[in-house]
């Protein structure tokens, strides 16, 4: 791993949303250059997670430290470089596309903003959605503008909720390409959760699989097969979410 | 208090853009204030009619209280609905996570707060003075201390309105509305807080607009500029800020440790 102080650092997370326990002291680290996976089955806490690492929520405890620095000390410090795209977000739907990046250029200060619009619609394949109306596009479409606005500021550090949810394959495939490309040239790290296996596979170094707010396993997930005597991530996925690994044992 | 006006620039830049898109939404500024604006200058000609010159020609009070008014709701809905489209078009997450101080967020809103009661006000104090002769500039100098308390009490209580949001979601969202009609009774706008009973007073009192409306009815009465009045509403206006923002805060406090925030966002 290349730098010492990693650019993520979640440490001891817990989360009580009144009676129920979302995150259970969850810690981990993402190193410069490193997309992590954050898996689990549904309501397994990745989305509380994120919101955490944000500064959305706040913890019940536990601390969140991003390129050094504690997040709610160096909120904005830490936002500048750092940007989210979610399947549940979107952007105005009222204007147009360039202006909602034009917007959100100026919010990041981005040197040049036209020319950097331009250049992330070109590599999106979306320079003929430059003019549309926001709230026209196909889900697909939006999630690409989405991400052109999570790439604006040139990130360290890029956090997305299940960004591939609505691309079709192709698309899909483009969108893993590009953040890996991103990823060796310009060593942008990513912690990235998703449900669909392929996008792990193919674009996460690591992953960690939470379970019931708490890392259940963790590796490249070669490794996390090979240690759970899988044949797939898919397999993997399926037996934890039936109770049938937990039964196994782990660790 | 770190602040940065360039980013303030950007999420107005966002209602421009809006506005212009929709030049319709100008209609909506315009539209309702304009319907008010006859029904009480018919009612004031009316009046004065009846009276046959018995009655002071002071009645312009009518007029005079709807336009202060309508400054006070279009600043309090300037905070409020911007707030609200950026729920409505699932954009909140966006800006908030991105490098944007909650005061710049605020400061946001009240600048198209600002923008808001700009365009109604030329509106209709050029229809009001064409239509009924009614002449803002006869409130002379205090005019601006009156509209700048106005325009204060408008952006507090959008803040107050916007917390409400932030904690009970879209379902209070006919809140944005009622706010400032909640107060409206005690505020004096047509009426002077004599007429109110005599418990009511202080409350009416402690309101910042309360002496501002009965400000300008001294003024139009011909008699000399309040300034103790006008000292008093901006004092009151100190006091309410505080309280706007220590509320604004603690909702968003709340909203972040409950995960509200989020679900605000996204429903
Ligand atoms: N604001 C909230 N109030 C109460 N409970 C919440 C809140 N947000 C999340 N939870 C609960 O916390 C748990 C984790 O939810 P979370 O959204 O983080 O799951 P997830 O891993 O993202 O699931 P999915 O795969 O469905 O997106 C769930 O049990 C959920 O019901
Ligand atoms: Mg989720």
């Amino acid at each position: 791993m290349p730098s010492a102080t990693p650019i993520l650092e979640a440490d001891r997370l817990v989360k009580v949303f009144g009676d129920s326990t979302a995150l259970e002291g969850l810690s981990f680290t993402v190193a410069e250059g490193e997309t992590l996976g954050l898996l689990g089955v549904n309501g397994a806490g990745k989305t509380t997670a994120m919101n955490l690492l944000l500064g959305l929520t706040t913890p019940t405890s536990g601390t969140v430290r991003i390129f050094g620095m504690d997040l709610w000390k160096h909120r904005i410090k830490i936002l500048r470089q750092v940007n989210f795209s979610s399947a549940y977000t979107s952007l105005p739907s009222n204007l147009l596309v360039w202006q909602n990046l034009a917007v959100f250029a100026r919010l990041y200060r981005v040197p040049h903003p036209k020319q950097r619009i331009d250049e992330l619609l070109e590599v999106l394949d979306i320079t003929q959605l430059r003019n549309s109306v926001t709230g026209r596009l196909s889900a697909g479409e939006s999630t690409r503008v989405n991400l052109a606005k999570a790439l604006l500021n040139k990130p360290r550090l890029l956090l997305l909720d299940e960004p591939t949810a609505s691309l079709d394959p192709d698309i899909a495939d483009r969108v893993r390409k590009l953040l890996r490309r991103l990823q060796t040239e310009t060593g942008l790290s990513v912690l990235y959760t998703s449900h669909n296996m392929r996008d792990i596979e193919e674009v996460c170094d690591r992953m960690i699989f939470l379970h019931g707010g708490k890392v259940l396993a963790e590796g490249t997930p070669d490794e996390v097969k090979t240690r759970f005597n899988q044949a797939s991530l898919e397999d993997f996925f399926i037996g934890v979410a039936r109770g049938e690994i937990e039964a196994i044992g782990i660790q | 208090m770190p602040f940065s006006f360039h980013t303030v620039s950007a999420l107005v830049l966002r209602y421009l853009f809006l506005y212009t898109r929709h030049p319709v939404r100008f209609v909506e500024l315009i539209f309702w204030p304009l319907v008010d604006l006859l029904v009480w200058g018919f009612l004031t000609i009316y009046l004065q009619k009846q009276a046959a010159g018995g009655f002071p020609t002071t009645i312009t009070f009518l007029i005079g209280g709807m336009i202060l008014w309508d400054v006070l709701f279009r600043s309090q809905q300037g905070v409020a609905i911007s707030f609200l489209e950026d729920v409505w078009t699932r954009n909140l997450l966006n800006v908030f996570v991105a490098p944007v101080r909650t005061v710049e967020y605020v400061a946001a809103t009240c600048m198209v707060g600002i923008l808001r009661v700009g365009v109604t006000l030329v509106v209709l104090s050029v229809v009001a003075a064409a239509a009924y002769g009614f002449n803002l500039a006869h409130l002379g100098l205090a005019l601006l201390p009156f509209l700048a308390n106005l325009l204060l009490f408008g952006w507090f209580l959008g803040m107050v309105s916007t917390a409400l949001i932030l904690r009970w979601g879209q379902a209070a969202e006919s809140l944005a509305w009622a706010v400032p009609f909640f107060i409206q009774p005690l505020a004096a706008v047509f009426y002077p807080v004599s007429v109110l009973p005599g418990w009511l007073q202080p409350i009416a009192n402690s309101l910042p607009c309360t002496p501002i409306f009965e400000g300008m009815r001294t003024v139009l009465s011909g008699r000399p500029i309040p300034w103790g009045i006008i000292q008093n509403a901006f004092l009151l206006n100190l006091v309410w800020g505080a309280l706007a923002a220590w509320f604004f805060a603690a909702n968003l406090r709340h909203v972040r440790k409950t995960g509200l925030l989020v679900k605000v966002a996204t429903q």
